[in-house]
């Protein structure tokens, strides 16, 4: 046992990989001994995950050596990563949402039976529950669950494949803080009985209370390993992001002006044609930014898009300026000032095939001065992209390059300019800094709050619970559609009580009374 | 060691391959097609040399290349219009038949002898005729998502056994000693040749409308909107554009002009009806749209080039005795390799050195 | 009820063909690949499958011919779907012109010809029992073979791990692909079988069913299995009942021109294109706008994994 303490599980040297232009890891050293947490800490696109899929076989380095217990080994696929012992719970799971979970567990399994063992599978996964305190229904079809239930049959997944090393990838952005608290248990579980596990987070406190070692990735290197006990906060934030950063937010005082948006409840329905939004009422003002917080795929969405025009209210009405907008068409909305920034930006919110004055022309072409009549004013369109470009610093090659050829960053800036720019009176922005480095987050931030002291309403969703704590004016939390309590000052709210709301249960009016003290 | 290369995206396409990416590929088709002509023990050379006589050789060769690259550039665009949208009509042939279908109908019921005016009804008769034909396939697709690929080809096959049904039936020449054609047309309803060949006026709508169809695309505010629905439909319906509406328009503007192609064939090329008069220039279409990169100028040339491949089939049909099916074998080759090339556009082969 | 008797024999042999070819269907569009080549795979099938048979004299080597002709065939298919990335939508069409045209190239010369096929081989026992019998075993033994199949097919796409693979790939590649399964394999497997089984159908026409050879012989019942998948939603079970019910149209629509009737013949040719359309509103218009229940999530989409989003 000692000898094995003395040799990593895994390690890795000298891991080079590139992709088109960049160089996403360079010469990283990475190892992992039994019965430790070892975290891999760095900003988006500092290069974790890249690493991470090397390890886990789905794509091969151009340079350096991966070792399993001491032997050189080179994986070409994750079945042969699976085979030697290594375990990745993805941050987008890798489950097949119309199969059912004992199904997805036993899916490509070597050495399976041909007639699928069912009872077999549904037993063992009995056992591995109970041991590790993932409990789930084995016949549950896998798109019925909650996010946190799918992210334990992913753990389940791989310790059904006597993976000794996991990989837990982004693990807790998708948990509340309960749901967080339970899968740390878990890992500790699983140190315990000498798994090795490897925790990829940029979240600093979770990161301190769970890692023995902490490993600093920046812009694909390795700045730093360090013991977990002798981590700080501002310690590991300065060496992520590679200077000091700010954790508060500078947020002026203001008093919040007319009512811009009124729901009253309202009801929608999602793309499955099932209940999103049940009965939810919410207002913003003037100057007034509402947050809403909440585990994703509780009817954010679809609430963001229930009051932009895009999904049909069944019951309630939404109210913009007091007029009544229920059952108007997009169109509408976006022609009475109400911006919306998509989580989905490749997919909603800019057409990657199209270059940057297009993606500007997408939400202004109806608009003078860009349309002239029947006729499109490129001319027009392109002085204002150049301007939104150089006014929220997008860095492109030209404008006429297709989107998809710019960072995530640069397309949030670009998109923001395009929401930001005709002056709205109505924001709706959701996970607006989702996969942004810092310096992007602080810039989308900043923009947030310039557009609050400029008199516009903003709902901000987030998944991120520090995100809205540190904007919001008022902060309300989401559970299946329902507004399970509001918050009138954010700063003073406990996690314990919002973990609470987030996991459905609504908040007491006697604690509402105690707050306003 | 064997060499290591790697699979990358372009990020900008260079100008010059919008045009030898796919001439590469014709060119690859051509040679596949060589090896099957020898193996029927047909020499290539031989073969491919009469092609070229026949289709561009002399002047005739040449106004017939003209004659079917009219209906190819008509069709073209009209099913490059439902591409830009990634609406799949290929039901291009059966608008063909329901415009030509409409525009003896027209002469038929409701003559007038004025060449304009009896020109301008049968227009219009085929404009609506295929516009209804395929809309129809577009409005289900918008209504209910109805399979729109199964729908307008389900919507050729009915549209063929209708002009079978009106010209062995009700609409049969009774002076044609019983084959199966419709009665000539009266000279006012015959589109005007230009000087002794068969080229018709027809050449002058092909081209007007790739003309507008470029400026539609390009300047106008509901081609930018069938662009955004084409590229990206959640994108378009987060930006306010109707696509649902917008995919029922577009669908009756593609079938309107390819109905205007089966206008221009009878009123312009045969003067009456026949069975299979078309001959698949609605499938041809889906090549040429595909070769053109939905481009309309781009259709013109493809069709001339298409056109051309057509009348060399049937110079091959009477000159080397091959049946006009190995035209059609040409063309699903030259679809096979514009397809396959398409890759070497998309992405970029980089080789690595050294590496450890 | 005995009138029925012919009806629904006949109704049963004029849909295997297209029965065959929607099993094929099934089989590809649940890996993933999306495959409009059929009408273009079983007019090759129908060529194929007749020329060897009457070269070889054994309609078995002539049926397993086509069957290999069609995976062959669907081979090129999936080297620009899942290789190259290419538009599956247009390569099928690529696919249906290459073989409308090559089987009428090599074909002319065999228009006319006659072969011995398969003949009907009334399965013992079975085929005595009232009406069943002469409807369902009183047949050749293609017909048979796709009772097998489409039984076959259920139990493995339900019941056995590559037909947890199999579905899971036309869901999510990604997840296929993290569990280390090749995504690639998988889909030129299943494209290839279902190419074959396509061919099959089509040689069922010029072996079994006419025993003989036409240009166009398929006319649209390639398309028409397209559209039987989507109204299978991607069930043998369903695909089979299908199939059956545009056999039946076929059968029915060939008795009342034989019976004499005033109603001309292209009308009633129309019959079963027409029905496709209703049959796809029907089921269309009863899921509702959205997205087809039951259609594979990744239907049509290229995979790759070396791709950084």
């Amino acid at each position: 046992m000692e000898s094995e303490r003395q040799r990593p599980l895994v390690q890795m040297l000298g891991i080079t990989k590139s992709f088109a232009s960049v160089r996403a890891n360079r010469g990283i050293d990475f190892d992992v001994f039994a019965g430790e947490v070892h975290t891999l800490l760095g900003e988006n696109g500092a290069g974790k995950s890249t690493l991470m899929n090397i390890l886990n076989g789905l794509y091969q380095p151009d340079a350096g050596s991966i070792r399993v217990k001491g032997r050189e080994c080179r994986f070409s696929s994750p079945r042969e990563a699976i085979a030697a012992g290594i375990g990745m719970v993805h941050q987008h799971f890798m489950l097949v949402p119309v199969l059912t979970v004992w199904e997805n567990l036993v899916m490509g399994l070597p050495g399976l039976k041909a007639v699928l063992p069912k009872r077999d599978v549904i037993r063992k996964i009995g056992e591995l529950s109970d041991r590790y305190g993932l409990d789930v229904e084995p016949e549950a079809q896998v798109w019925q669950l909650s996010v946190g239930e799918q992210q334990r049959v992913e753990i389940l997944k791989m310790l059904y494949r006597n993976a000794e090393v996991l990989v837990l990838d982004e693990p807790t952005s998708v948990l509340t803080p309960q749901e967080v608290r339970r899968l740390f248990d878990t890992i500790r579980q699983m140190t315990a009985e000498g798994h090795g596990v490897v925790f990829i987070s940029h979240k600093l406190d979770e990161v301190m209370e769970i890692s023995d070692r902490i490993t600093i990735l920046r812009s694909g290197e390795v700045v730093e390993t360090l013991p977990g006990r002798m981590a700080t906060r501002e310690m590991l934030a300065e060496k992520m992001v590679g200077r000091k950063i700010v954790f508060a937010v500078d947020k002026a005082v203001l008093n919040p002006g007319d009512t811009v948006l009124e729901a009253e409840g309202i009801c929608a329905l999602n793309d499955r044609g099932l209940p999103a939004i049940r009965n939810l009422s919410l207002s913003i003002r003037e100057g007034e930014i509402l947050g809403i917080a909440g585990i994703a795929g509780n009817g954010q969405k679809e609430l963001c898009e229930a009051l932009t025009g895009l999904r049909p209210i069944h019951f309630g009405r939404v109210l913009l300026r007091g007029k009544d907008m229920t059952g108007r068409k997009p169109m509408d909305f976006l022609q009475a000032g109400v911006s919306y920034i998509p989580a989905d930006r490749k997919g909603t919110g800019l057409v990657g095939a199209m270059n940057l004055r297009e993606n500007f022309a997408l939400k202004n072409f109806w608009r003078k001065p860009y349309a002239r009549g029947p006729f499109l004013s490129w001319e027009s369109i392109a002085g204002e992209t150049g301007r939104i470009v150089e006014r929220f610093g997008v860095s492109a090659p030209g404008l006429g390059i297709p989107v998809r050829n710019l960072s995530g960053g640069n397309q949030q800036r670009l998109m923001l300019g395009r929401e930001l720019s005709g002056t709205p009176d109505l924001i709706v922005a959701m996970q607006p800094t989702w996969g942004l480095d810092v310096g992007a987050t602080e810039f989308v931030r900043d923009q947030l709050l310039r557009q609050r002291e400029r008199g516009a309403a903003v709902l901000l969703v987030s998944e991120d619970l520090e995100e809205v704590l540190a904007l919001s004016d008022r902060l309300a939390v989401i559970h299946k559609g329902e507004i399970m309590g509001m918050v009138e000052d954010p700063r003073s709210a406990s996690e314990e009580e919002l973990g609470l709301m987030m996991a459905g249960i609504r908040r007491e009016p006697a604690i509402e009374g105690e707050k306003a003290r | 060691m064997k060499p290591r290369f790697r699979i990358e995206r372009r990020l900008e396409v260079p100008s010059w391959m919008n045009w030898s990416i796919p001439a590469g590929a014709v060119a690859v088709a051509l040679a596949a097609g060589a090896v099957l002509l020898s193996f029927l023990g047909v020499s290539p050379l031989a073969a491919y040399k009469a092609m070229v006589q026949g289709s561009l050789g002399d002047a005739w060769g040449i106004s017939e290349t003209i004659v079917k690259a009219i209906p190819l550039t008509l069709a073209g665009l009209a099913v490059g219009l439902a591409f830009t949208m990634v609406v799949w009509n290929i039901g291009a042939e059966g608008q063909i038949v329901m415009g030509a279908l409409a525009a003896v109908a027209v002469v038929r019921y409701a003559f007038v002898d004025n060449s304009l005016v009896i020109l301008s009804l049968m227009f219009l008769a085929a404009c609506i005729a295929g516009g209804l034909w395929a809309g129809f396939a577009g409005f289900l697709k918008a209504r209910w998502n109805v399979n729109e690929t199964i729908t307008t080809l389900m919507m050729n096959y009915i549209a063929i056994l209708l002009a079978d049904y009106f010209i062995y039936g009700p609409w049969r020449d009774p002076s044609s000693l019983g084959f199966p054609m419709t009665t000539p047309f009266p000279d006012a309803a015959r589109l005007p040749v230009l000087g002794g060949t068969r080229v018709h006026v027809g050449i002058f709508l092909a081209i007007g409308l790739a003309i507008l169809f470029r400026v539609l695309y390009r300047w106008t505010k509901w081609g930018f909107e069938l662009r955004v629905i084409g590229n990206n439909p959640n994108a378009a319906r987060y930006a306010g554009i109707n696509d649902l509406k917008n995919v029922v328009l577009a669908m009756f503007l593609s079938g309107a002009v390819a109905g205007i192609a089966g206008m221009t064939e009878v009123a312009g090329l045969q003067g009456r009806l026949q069975p299979g008069f078309s001959g698949g220039y609605g499938f041809t279409a889906i090549i040429v749209a595909w070769l053109a990169r939905l481009n309309p100028m781009a259709t013109i040339l493809v069709s001339f080039l298409l056109g051309a491949l057509l009348v060399g089939g049937d110079t091959l049909q009477v000159v080397m005795r091959l049946p006009l099916a190995s035209v059609q074998v040409l063309q699903g080759l030259i679809l096979f390799c514009v397809l396959g090339a398409e890759f070497f556009r998309n992405y970029r082969i980089v080789f690595i050195r050294g590496g450890e | 009820m005995e009138i029925l008797v012919p009806i629904l024999s006949a109704a049963i042999r004029s849909g295997t063909p297209i029965l065959y070819a929607t099993l094929g269907e099934i089989l590809t569009e649940k890996a993933g690949v999306l495959n409009l080549g059929l009408e273009g795979l079983m007019l090759l099938g129908a060529f194929s499958g007749f020329t060897v048979t009457m070269v070889t004299g054994n309609p078995w080597v002539g049926l397993a011919a086509a069957f290999c002709v069609g995976m062959a065939v669907s081979a090129l298919h999936a080297f620009l779907c899942v290789t190259m990335g290419a538009n599956q939508v247009v390569s099928g069409l690529a696919i249906t012109m290459f073989g409308t045209g090559m089987s009428a190239l090599l074909g002319k010369a065999y228009v006319g010809e006659t072969i011995r096929g398969l003949g009907i081989l009334p399965v013992p026992l079975l085929a005595k029992i009232p009406l069943l019998g002469p409807v369902l075993f009183n047949h050749d033994p293609l017909v048979y073979l796709s009772y097998v199949l489409v039984g076959l097919a259920c139990w493995f796409i339900s019941s056995t791990r590559w037909g947890l693979t199999l579905r899971a790939v036309g869901e999510n590649p990604r997840a296929v692909d993290a569990a280390g399964l090749s995504v690639v394999r998988l889909r030129y497997a299943y494209t290839m079988v279902g190419g074959g089984l396509a061919a099959l159908g089509g040689a069922y026409l010029s072996v079994v069913y006419t025993q003989m050879w036409v240009e166009m012989m398929t006319a649209g019942r390639g398309w028409i299995a397209v559209a039987l998948v989507i109204f299978g939603i991607w069930n043998p079970l369903r695909a089979a009942l299908g199939s059956y019910l545009f056999g039946g149209v076929g059968a029915l629509q060939l008795r009342i021109q034989a019976a004499g009737t005033t109603i001309p013949a292209p009308l009633l040719l129309m019959l079963p294109y027409i029905l496709t359309i209703v049959v796809l509103v029907g089921i269309s218009v009863r899921k509702g706008k959205g997205i087809l229940l039951g259609a594979p999530a990744a239907l049509g989409q290229p995979f790759h994994r070396e791709e950084r989003d």
